[in-house]
Formats: structure tokens, C-alpha cells, sequence
């Protein structure tokens, strides 16, 4: 994949000829200082997981608070993903399917979560279904546990990772044009049929994308899921936030060998995004 | 909505004429106002309320105490120098990217974007490890007494992963839109690479960096996740102010926590709303 001369035009070519240390330092620049960010801490986290070999990996990960760690991850996974990508199509449908005033803020209201810190996503959690919050008397009254349980945590993970599918769906839903839906219902299609035949097949590699980068952020959040959490070992505490206490506590394998398989989350996500990428192409 | 329906709504007060819209919209519809209520609109609202209860006398003092100052400073002083060095070396690799071919550029291109893919709590752990003392690239660096891991260069080093995809992502379609003729033309009429590169390429690319910076700048600001692994979180050295609201909440200072927050979500409107404002500016290059 050396310079493919064809890409080039001739003027350029020369200008290149004479001016070729030009490009050899900044493609230099470029992989010394992905290098120090991005590819030196990737590869320490798979070096720090099988430093003491696979044995004492694969015994980190039998251990009871990592598996439920794991499972709960799991499960946040499975409910928040789901929500937020039904919440992103009917959104993304909204806002492409009608103008209307105010559009354009409405779009940056759904990019709140990405502008907001998650501590303070949290927060507001804590202030709204907390012992102390608008609803805690009522819940409290209940015997409901939102704040320092499971639902707390669903809850934090479906704000922070509310924007992905909507923000992906919108150029796709856009470009795909109103007039095959118009087509169909014209034709007799009703509401769901023409969602399923017609608008699903056209917008399939955008909304996948946006599962997985929901999928991603919905696994790895940590701030705000740490602030309602609680952090209880082997009750609420997800896989990030056991690499945290891990790390804190000292048991750094530990971490590492929990560290390791969220890393592999992130490669296998960003596989997915190459081949979504060349499907859309 | 056919026009008995409308005529019927207009008769109505204004809130009921919003309610009377909302039931005669489509599901679609329905389910993303609910849903923004629900998860958004409430939430921000019982912040404010919670806010609303501390005087303004004591919430100047609570937001303006010399430890929540000094988080300020490390947090935005912090965010900003890293957006600035991503914003240099972010507009470098959307060039090498868009411009040059290397060995494994695909891998490289891809691996732009691990920062929104790898949770932070990796990330903080580790560059904690990697930045410390007896770390890959920390150890190197120790002889001459710097200090990374734990201190408020190594927040600054989880601050520049983070936001690193964010010039890479903004910049690169808008230089890969550049006619390559408008190039060539100021080379014919003998302007040399610099002149080029200052007086054509980067004036329409310039906004894009802006925005860039800006995003990342955000996103540093609010950052969690990795900064408190990396950081010892000691109060007026690298304390950052996400840290602070999390340990007056620990404290069970909701008031404390509250006006802090509120403070940064007032911050982070402002981003927002600069970010829209440089995205227009940016468009003005569209045909």
C-alpha cells in the first residue's frame, strides 16, 4: 500500500518528489503520538491480563464478584439497549418525517446526554428518585428501591446512551427520502407493514450502527452508573465498576483480567463499525 | 389531522391545546416526547427545583468556595490544553489520513476511534499504569522528576484519549470536500506549500477544527471515568469538579453536590449552544 501514484495528479506528483520528507514525518508524527494516547495503553491492557498467563486469567474470571459483575452488565445491556433503540427510531422518524419549528432545537435536546458529565446525570437520578428526592417519599412509601439498585442503574445507563441510535438513523432516514414509504401507503401498506418492508430494509446498516456504539457505551458507562450504584460487590456492581475497585483494592490482575474483556468489546465494536461501514459504502 | 380536529383544538387553552395535539400525533410521536420528559426534561427540572431551595447568598458561596475554584481550574484549564494539542494533532492525522497512504493506514483510521469504544474505566487504568512511575512510557519520564500518573498531567493525559476522535472526526470529511484543482491553482500562480496550506486550505477547514476542540473540550470537562482512576483526587492539586460533586454527594451534601452541578450543566449548555453556532459558521463553505 505504498503511494498509489494513480491517485495523484502529475503537478502533484512533483511537488511530492522534491518535498518527500514531507510526508514521511507527518505520517511519523501521526503514529508516534497515536502510539504514546491510544496504542501503547491498548496493548499494556492485553500485556497486564496475560502477563501471569492464561491459568491465572481464566481463574480471575471464575471468581464470584467478577461473574456477577459480569451478568449484571449483561443485563443492563439487554434491557437499555433495546428502550433506546426503539426510543431512537420513533425520534429519528419525528424528526425527519415532519418540519416543523423548534426541529432543530429538539435535536440538540436528544444531544443533551452527550454534553452533560455523567456525574451529574447522576446526580439528577439521585435528586429525582433518591431517599431525599422529588419521588422518594412515594417510593420510599412503596418499598421501591430505585437509587442504589438495579432500576437506578438501567436508568442512568438509558440517559447516557440516549442519543447513539437517533443520531445515526437521521442521515440514513434522510437520505432514503419519504417517497418508498409515500409509495406503500399508497399502495395499502399499513403503518407497520410499511416500517417493516419498506423503511427497516433502507436504514438497516445505520440503526445497527447505532445498536452497537448503544451496546458499547451501555457496557462501559461508569460515571453515572457509579453515583447511583451504590458499588455493593456481588449486588450492584457492574463490570466497570469492578475494574475500579479491583485497581483500587490493590488486586490489579484482577482488574486487568476484567479490564481486558470490556478492551475486547471495544476492538470487536470497532470490527463491526469497519464492516458497516463498507456495507453502507 | 383532518380539520374537525383542528378546528376543535384551536378552541382550547393553550394546554390543553398541546395535550389535544399530542393525542391526535402519531405513536412515533408519543413515545420520543414522553420518553425525553421522562428521562430528560424531569430529571434536569428536579436538579434546578433542588437547586431553587439554596439562597442565591449561599449558593455563590458553595460555587465560589476556594475548593470548588481550584476544581475549576484543574478542569477547565486541563480540558482546554488537552482539546488545544488535539486540536494540533487531530487536524495532523486528518491530513496523514486523507492525504498520505501507509503500511496498515485501514488499522490506523479505525483505531481513531477506540476512545468512544473502550470504557473509560479501561482507559483511566490503564494510562494509570502505562504513566506511572514504573510504567512503559511513565519510567521514562521519572528520571527527570516528572511526575504523570496521579497528578494533574496524567488528567490531562486521560483528557486527550478521550477526546481525541473528535478533531480526527470533524475535520476529515471537510478535507477530504477540499478541491484538490483550487490547490493546484494557487500552485500555478506560484504560491509555495505555506502560502498554500495558510491562505486556502485552512481557512475553510478552520471551523471544523473549532468545533473539534470545541466537542472534545466538552467532553473533557464532564469526563469521569478515567480521570479518577488516573488522578490521586487530592483536593487544590488534581481535583477535578465531576470528582467534587461525587464526594459531596458521598458526603450526603445534596445541596453542595446540587449547586455544583448545576454549575457545570450551565457550563455544558454554553458548550452546546457555541457548538451550534460554530457548526452554522461552518456550513457557510456548503454550496
Amino acid at each position: 500500500m505504498i503511494s498509489n501514484p494513480q491517485q495523484l495528479n502529475k503537478p502533484l506528483n512533483d511537488r511530492n518528489l522534491k518535498k518527500s520528507w514531507v510526508p514521511t514525518i507527518l505520517i511519523g508524527i501521526t503514529v508516534v503520538y497515536l502510539g504514546l494516547v491510544l496504542y501503547i495503553p491498548a496493548a499494556n491492557v492485553f500485556y497486564q491480563a496475560f502477563r501471569l498467563g492464561t491459568g491465572a486469567f481464566f481463574e480471575n474470571l471464575t471468581k464470584p464478584e467478577f461473574l456477577s459483575a459480569a451478568s449484571l452488565t449483561l443485563m443492563l445491556a439487554v434491557i437499555a439497549v433495546p428502550i433506546n433503540t426503539v426510543f431512537g427510531l420513533c425520534a429519528a422518524w419525528a424528526l425527519t418525517r415532519n418540519r416543523f419549528w423548534g426541529r432543530s432545537f429538539l435535536l440538540s435536546v436528544i444531544d443533551l446526554p452527550f454534553s452533560i458529565s455523567p456525574v451529574v446525570a447522576g446526580l439528577m437520578l439521585v435528586l429525582l428518585y433518591g431517599r431525599l428526592g422529588w419521588f422518594g417519599p412515594w417510593l420510599n412509601s412503596n418499598n421501591i428501591q430505585i437509587i442504589f439498585a438495579f432500576p437506578g442503574m438501567l436508568l442512568a445507563t438509558l440517559f447516557v446512551s440516549m442519543p447513539f441510535v437517533v443520531r445515526e438513523v437521521i442521515p440514513v432516514l434522510e437520505e432514503a427520502g419519504a417517497e418508498q414509504e409515500e409509495a406503500a401507503a399508497t399502495l395499502g401498506a399499513s403503518e407497520w407493514q410499511t416500517f417493516w418492508r419498506v423503511t427497516l430494509p433502507n436504514i438497516r446498516w445505520g440503526l445497527l450502527y447505532g445498536v452497537l456504539l448503544t451496546n458499547a457505551r451501555a457496557m462501559g458507562e461508569f460515571g453515572a452508573v457509579s453515583v447511583v450504584s451504590g458499588n455493593l460487590s456481588q449486588q450492584t456492581q457492574s463490570l466497570p465498576l469492578f475494574v475500579e475497585e479491583a485497581y483500587k483494592q490493590y488486586q490489579t490482575e484482577s482488574a486487568y483480567s476484567a479490564a481486558v474483556l470490556l478492551a475486547f468489546l471495544a476492538v470487536l465494536t470497532l470490527v463491526f463499525k469497519e464492516i458497516l461501514e463498507r456495507k453502507t459504502k | 389531522m383532518n380539520s374537525s380536529v383542528s378546528e376543535s383544538i384551536r378552541s382550547q387553552s393553550f394546554p390543553l391545546q398541546v395535550w389535544a395535539q399530542l393525542k391526535a400525533s402519531s405513536w412515533a410521536w408519543r413515545v420520543t416526547l414522553g420518553y425525553l420528559f421522562l428521562m430528560l426534561i424531569l430529571p434536569i427540572s428536579a436538579m434546578f427545583a433542588k437547586a431553587a431551595t439554596v439562597s442565591p447568598a449561599e449558593f455563590w458561596a458553595i460555587a465560589t468556595s476556594p475548593v470548588a475554584l481550584s476544581t475549576y481550574d484543574v478542569t477547565f484549564t486541563t480540558s482546554f490544553i488537552a482539546a488545544l494539542i488535539n486540536g494540533l494533532f487531530g487536524t495532523l492525522i486528518a491530513w496523514t489520513l486523507v492525504r498520505y497512504d501507509f503500511p496498515l493506514k485501514r488499522v490506523v483510521e479505525a483505531s481513531v476511534d477506540l476512545p468512544f469504544a473502550l470504557p473509560t474505566a479501561v482507559a483511566g487504568l490503564t494510562i494509570a499504569t502505562v504513566y506511572s512511575k514504573t510504567g512503559w512510557v511513565g519510567s521514562l519520564v521519572a528520571p527527570f522528576g516528572i511526575q504523570i500518573a496521579f497528578s494533574r498531567l496524567g488528567v490531562g493525559v486521560a483528557m486527550i484519549f478521550i477526546s481525541l476522535p473528535f478533531v480526527v472526526r470533524t475535520v476529515q470529511p471537510v478535507l477530504q470536500e477540499i478541491n484538490k484543482d483550487i490547490e493546484e491553482a494557487a500552485w500555478c500562480l506560484g504560491a509555495s506549500p505555506w502560502q498554500t496550506f495558510w491562505n486556502v486550505i485552512f481557512p475553510p477547514l478552520f471551523p471544523s477544527i473549532l468545533t473539534g476542540v470545541a466537542l472534545g473540550f466538552s467532553r473533557a470537562v464532564g469526563e469521569y471515568g478515567s480521570t479518577v482512576i488516573v488522578a490521586s483526587n487530592t483536593p487544590f492539586k488534581d481535583l477535578i469538579t465531576p470528582v467534587l460533586v461525587f464526594q459531596r454527594l458521598e458526603q450526603f451534601d445534596l445541596p453542595g453536590a446540587t449547586v455544583i452541578g448545576v454549575v457545570m450543566l450551565m457550563i455544558s449548555l454554553v458548550i452546546l449552544f457555541s457548538i451550534n453556532l460554530l457548526q452554522a459558521w461552518g456550513r457557510r463553505y456548503d454550496q
